[in-house]
């Protein structure tokens, strides 16, 4: 089974917009490739830079609520996907980005404001590991954490099919 | 148990159920533009798959950067008109027949009530106005519409949006959706279908609906909708005549859709409009808010007209009811792209795109263009637009620039004052 989990970039704001994660004028790319420089580049967030070590390492997202809203563009899910993340966590997701991350055959992964907190409090270096078959996810920090989650059955099946036109073209 | 219009829909369209809590749902209408299909269309054709489930049901536009401004835009174009041509697809538009997608698709009497619609683009929530369920997705889902003519969603939840009263003078629909995002937030409706509904609803006209719809996504919601009735019927009918003996055969046959009074609501919100003002967004979310009046003096340095939310003829007539015998200010650019070639015919015809232009407005063809930043009117860092789109998210109209939502007869008022200003006063 493909793995999941990487280094954590840690994104401590609700609502974060595609516009943000990919700003429009780069929607006249062809190719996924063409997109990785752009990653985060509108990003409202005081200190935050695109260009640091920390957002070109990552292979993890950690966010807050609402993460993904407005356009329905999946470069927004491309653009992770090319930079190796492929996961992202947060408290909520905007339905269309949600759906992307699983058509795709990424993870997005929904977790309550408490564990949220913990993981935000767990130190500026982070590593998360997924255990998509026991649901669980590892957390390593200043300490170790294991959280426990949830996937919709069906968007499960649709990380494990690969994604929705893998699944959608043996199925349909 | 009763059922929601949206159950309804979900219900007559049900393919699959891959879980209790997720359907497959057959389309009606897949809708494609040029910048979320082409790599849909590389993909399919790298895959071996490079067909089409019905052409008769995709409907396709160019219409974000046209005319193309670069070579990378003209690819994007190419890619899209040839794929069109290859597959046979007759309801296909390019330049000289092309406009904003979510304005000229509604005109061509594409969408019907009941009927299920994707488009790679978020605000296909705005087809929800004719009692349609329409959700915008992206490239995936697009690619397997295009495909298999199937897209999978979550069983539907429905908000009930009452909205009563009596709407006042300069007051519209752009004010009242801002007003219901401003309560609901920017995910007070996620996952949920938004069911506009009462008085004031029965009383808008279509483009109204529209306006009303199209930032449903802008609470989250997965698609706004309209209950289908003699308005809707009205202005579907040269489309439809053939299909029912007269207009109130086709208002009955439409009301079969309609909500059901013991039909179970995952919310209900009700907003009285009699005394609400004009709404104008502040800040890097549509949920951001205010009063015009408390934004009074705001300086703008273009103001921008058009989209899908607010680029028909209706939003037309009402910015130059301020724009006749008015110059606009020194240091605004204004610039209005009526949304459709027809919006901008019948505009022309009515006198108003001379208003716009003897007022000091530049007049571009139709196109989504600078609501995203793309083209046709893209803000310089610090520059503040005020703008008849949805969006005022960080960079969105260009980077570092800062974009004020609010009506087409706000956004007229703005650019005569060269700041934002009540509009009501200059009625």
């Amino acid at each position: 089974m493909k793995e999941f989990g990487g280094p954590v970039l840690f994104l401590d704001r609700n609502d974060i917009n595609t516009d943000e994660i990919i700003p429009a004028k780069y929607l006249t790319e062809n190719t996924k490739m063409a997109l990785q420089p752009f990653m985060l580049e509108d990003l409202k967030l005081g200190g935050f830079d695109p260009a640091s070590s920390k957002a070109k390492e990552a292979g993890v997202i950690v966010t807050r609520a609402n993460f993904g809203c407005g356009s329905s563009r999946e470069h927004a899910v491309w653009v992770f996907e090319v930079n190796d993340i492929n996961v992202v966590i947060a408290e909520s997701f905007a339905r269309i980005f949600r759906q992307n991350m699983f058509n795709c055959g990424m993870l997005a992964i929904e977790l309550p404001k408490s564990d949220l907190d913990v993981l935000f409090a767990l130190g500026d270096t982070v590593t998360v590991a997924v255990d998509l078959e026991h649901g669980k996810l590892t957390a390593r920090g200043d300490r170790e954490v294991t959280f426990g989650f949830e996937l919709n059955l069906f968007d499960r099946e649709l990380v494990l099919a690969g994604g929705w036109l893998a699944y959608a073209d043996q199925k349909y | 148990m009763g059922k929601t219009i949206a159950q309804k829909i979900f219900d007559a369209h049900l393919r699959d159920n891959p879980s209790p809590q997720n359907v497959v749902l057959d389309l009606d209408v897949v809708m494609c533009h040029e910048i979320t299909t082409p790599i849909a269309v590389t993909d399919l054709e790298a895959r071996g798959m490079d067909r089409v489930f019905d052409p008769d049901k995709i409907k396709v536009v160019i219409d974000h950067v046209t005319p193309s401004k670069d070579s990378k835009t003209a690819t994007q174009a190419k890619i899209l008109r040839d794929w069109a041509r290859r597959h046979k697809i007759k309801d296909f538009f390019d330049i000289g027949h092309n406009g904003v997608c979510h304005a000229l698709f509604p005109e061509k009497g594409f969408i019907r009530p009941g009927y299920t619609v994707i488009m790679g683009d978020s605000h296909t929530c705005t087809h929800g106005a004719f009692g349609a369920f329409a959700a915008g997705v992206g490239t995936t889902d697009l690619e397997v519409g295009i495909l298999k003519g199937v897209c999978s969603f979550r069983q539907p939840e429905t908000m009930r949006i009452n909205i009563t009263g009596t709407l006042p003078a300069g007051v519209y629909a752009k004010d009242v959706i801002l007003k219901i995002i401003k309560e609901l937030t920017v995910n007070g409706a996620t996952d949920k279908v938004m069911e506009f509904v009462g008085p004031v609803v029965d009383a808008m006209s279509m483009e109204s609906r529209m306006t009303l719809c199209n930032m449903a996504i802008e609470a989250g919601g997965t698609c706004g909708i309209c209950l289908p009735d003699q308005v809707t019927a009205e202005y579907l009918w040269p489309f439809i005549l053939g299909d029912y003996p007269n207009i109130e055969a086709a208002v009955t046959a439409f009301a079969k859709w309609h909500s059901d009074p013991d039909a179970i609501y995952a919310g209900e919100v009700t907003l009285d409009v009699s005394d609400l003002a004009p709404q104008v967004t502040f800040g890097y979310k549509p949920d951001e808010v205010k009063d015009v009046t408390g934004m009074e003096g705001t300086p703008v340095d273009q103001v921008y007209l058009g989209s899908c939310t607010n680029g028909r003829i209706e939003d037309l007539r009402e910015a130059a009811k301020i724009l006749k015998n008015h110059k606009i200010a020194d240091t605004v650019r204004g610039i209005l792209s009526p949304a459709t070639p027809a919006v901008y015919s019948q505009a022309l015809e009515e006198g108003i795109i001379k208003i716009f232009m003897d007022s000091g407005f530049c007049v571009t063809n139709p196109t989504c263009g600078a609501c995203l930043g793309m083209s046709n009117g893209v803000l310089a860092e610090g520059e503040i637009c005020a703008s008849t789109t949805n969006r005022n998210f960080n960079g969105r109209m260009g980077k570092g620039g800062i974009v004020h939502l609010m009506s087409p007869l706000s956004a007229a008022a703005a650019a005569v004052a060269g700041h934002i200003t009540d509009p009501r006063k200059m009625l």
